[in-house]
């Protein structure tokens, strides 16, 4: 077996010779991980301000609910997904499994109780700060969730970021409903498991090196966005 | 400043009526009854922790309160009167978006095309003297210019009554003048005002009609030429020659 050296060396010629292989598991990755994003966004940030001005019976038990959906393990998600697009589930006739979309929809059912539950949080901070001046505007529950999601928009991306976090770096779920086929649904992730129990670790560490390079320049890129933002008092 | 009668203003905008709000055992508003009309300019007054804040809640809608009634016209209060009133707060809650945003944001419920509602944040602009400041973020203004933007928003509503918690405490004199003009423009365009301050200096400026609240209680509603000259119980006498009163 190679020693860290020689594999470090290893991973940074693989990274910087612009393996088509590489790349093409790095942009599937990312083409997943930002959709599943991107849509837990799409469901999770309504469902938080929903949470935050809705008026509704059993809103405390839903809250909860979406509390403990946050550290849900990936790998049930997985199951559940799995089952749900397998031929005798109900959407089996869909034929999704073991597809990129099969892995969107595992990622993103991982990542919206987190936006939402995150959201819900800096969401009512907000309210509490604004409810006298919707309440002496009259305004309707729709208007100050609307306001809301709009005013912690830079918060919001933090949590969106976390979110991103969840998905870029799971594991469980995508080998199950992905199944890890190259050039199909292989992913950062499962690729640094696969390549390491085979013993290949300069693609693992290469991708491993890519994995937290991403996330330290998205998190780099959220940080100066939040910090502009707030020197402008918009956050 | 022109003295209006009391009772030269027959038109009883709102009446309220046994109204009570207690928090636990304490009572912090006991059986209010009084008449409020329009023209005047009505502030209240009374000590620290008397219930005047918690009174112009009540009025705005803010709170409900246990038992009692506030009428509108005669009418009961709805969502179409909650509309005819509003509110400005002691320390301006301003929304994390520029000067005109906030302004346009107070238009969302009052059904205006995208014509009329740039012509009332230009209006409202104009009011707060915060043109040039326009597409700056609202939170980075001055305590002053901050205050004046949330008037100028609460006004450019069209409410027919205005509601001003302590609307200059903390502000400096410049400030204050700035406020009191814009205040003073609203009550000359009919606008009724209600509004509560300490500032016994801004009550000889700005009112027309003095509630004095002690303990939840309307003690005294007078004129108030007649309240600063003599006033109906030793509570208020104490209250404006500067002695504490608990």
């Amino acid at each position: 077996m190679p020693g860290f050296t020689e594999t470090f060396g290893l991973a940074l010629q693989l990274i910087f010779s612009g393996s088509r292989d590489l790349v093409e598991i790095v942009m599937l990755s990312l083409q997943v991980s930002i959709s599943a994003v991107l849509l837990g966004c799409l469901v999770g940030l309504p469902l938080g301000a929903w949470l935050v001005v809705g008026k509704f019976p059993g809103r405390t038990l839903l809250q909860v609910l979406i509390n403990a959906f946050m550290g849900l393990p990936p790998v049930v998600i997985g199951l559940v997904v799995y089952l749900a697009l397998s031929h005798s589930g109900p959407f089996g006739v869909l034929d999704l499994l073991y597809s990129a979309t099969a892995m969107v929809i595992a990622q993103m059912l991982l990542v919206t109780p987190l936006v939402a539950a995150l959201a819900r949080q800096h969401l009512d901070d907000l309210y509490l700060e604004y409810r006298n001046l919707f309440a002496s505007l009259n305004l309707s529950s729709w208007q100050i969730a609307r306001a809301l999601l709009w005013d912690a928009r830079y918060s919001l991306l933090t949590v969106s970021l976390a979110g991103f976090g969840r998905a870029i770096a799971e594991v469980g779920a995508v080998m199950i409903v992905g199944g890890n086929i190259n050039h199909l649904t292989r992913v950062m992730t499962t690729t640094i498991a696969l390549e390491t129990s085979k013993g290949d670790l300069g693609l693992a560490l290469a991708l491993g090196i890519i994995l937290i390079s991403l996330s330290v320049t998205v998190n780099a890129a959220v940080m100066g966005l939040r910090s502009s933002a707030r020197r402008l008092a918009y956050a | 400043m022109p003295e209006i009668s009391i009772q030269q203003s027959p038109v009883p905008l709102l009446q309220v009526s046994g109204l009570s709000l207690s928090v636990g055992e304490r009572t912090l508003i006991n059986d209010i009854d009084c008449v409020l009309k329009k023209g005047c300019r009505t502030v209240v007054l009374g000590p620290n922790g008397a219930g005047k804040s918690i009174f112009l809640r009540l009025l705005c809608g803010l709170m409900e309160p246990d038992v009692g009634s506030i009428l509108w016209q005669g009418q009961a209060i709805n969502s179409a009167v909650r509309r005819c009133l509003a509110m400005v707060f002691q320390h301006p809650v301003l929304l994390r978006r520029s000067v005109a945003a906030n302004l346009n944001f107070a238009l969302g419920n009052a059904g205006l095309g995208a014509v009329a509602r740039r012509q009332r944040v230009a209006e409202g602009l104009h009011l707060a003297r915060l043109q040039a400041l326009a597409s700056q973020p609202a939170r980075l203004l001055s305590g002053g210019e901050q205050q004046r933007l949330a008037l100028a928003r609460a006004l450019i509503t069209r409410p027919t009554v205005l509601l001003l918690d302590e609307p200059t405490a903390s502000l400096d004199p410049a400030s204050v003048q700035a406020v009191e003009a814009i205040i003073e423009s609203a009550h000359s365009q009919g606008i009724k005002i209600i509004f509560v301050t300490h500032d016994v200096g801004q009550v000889r400026r700005l009112a027309d009609e003095v509630l004095f609240i002690h303990r939840g209680t309307i003690t005294e509603q007078t004129s108030v030429a007649q309240f600063l000259s003599s006033p109906g119980s030793q509570v208020a006498s104490d209250y404006l020659a500067g002695r504490l009163v608990l």
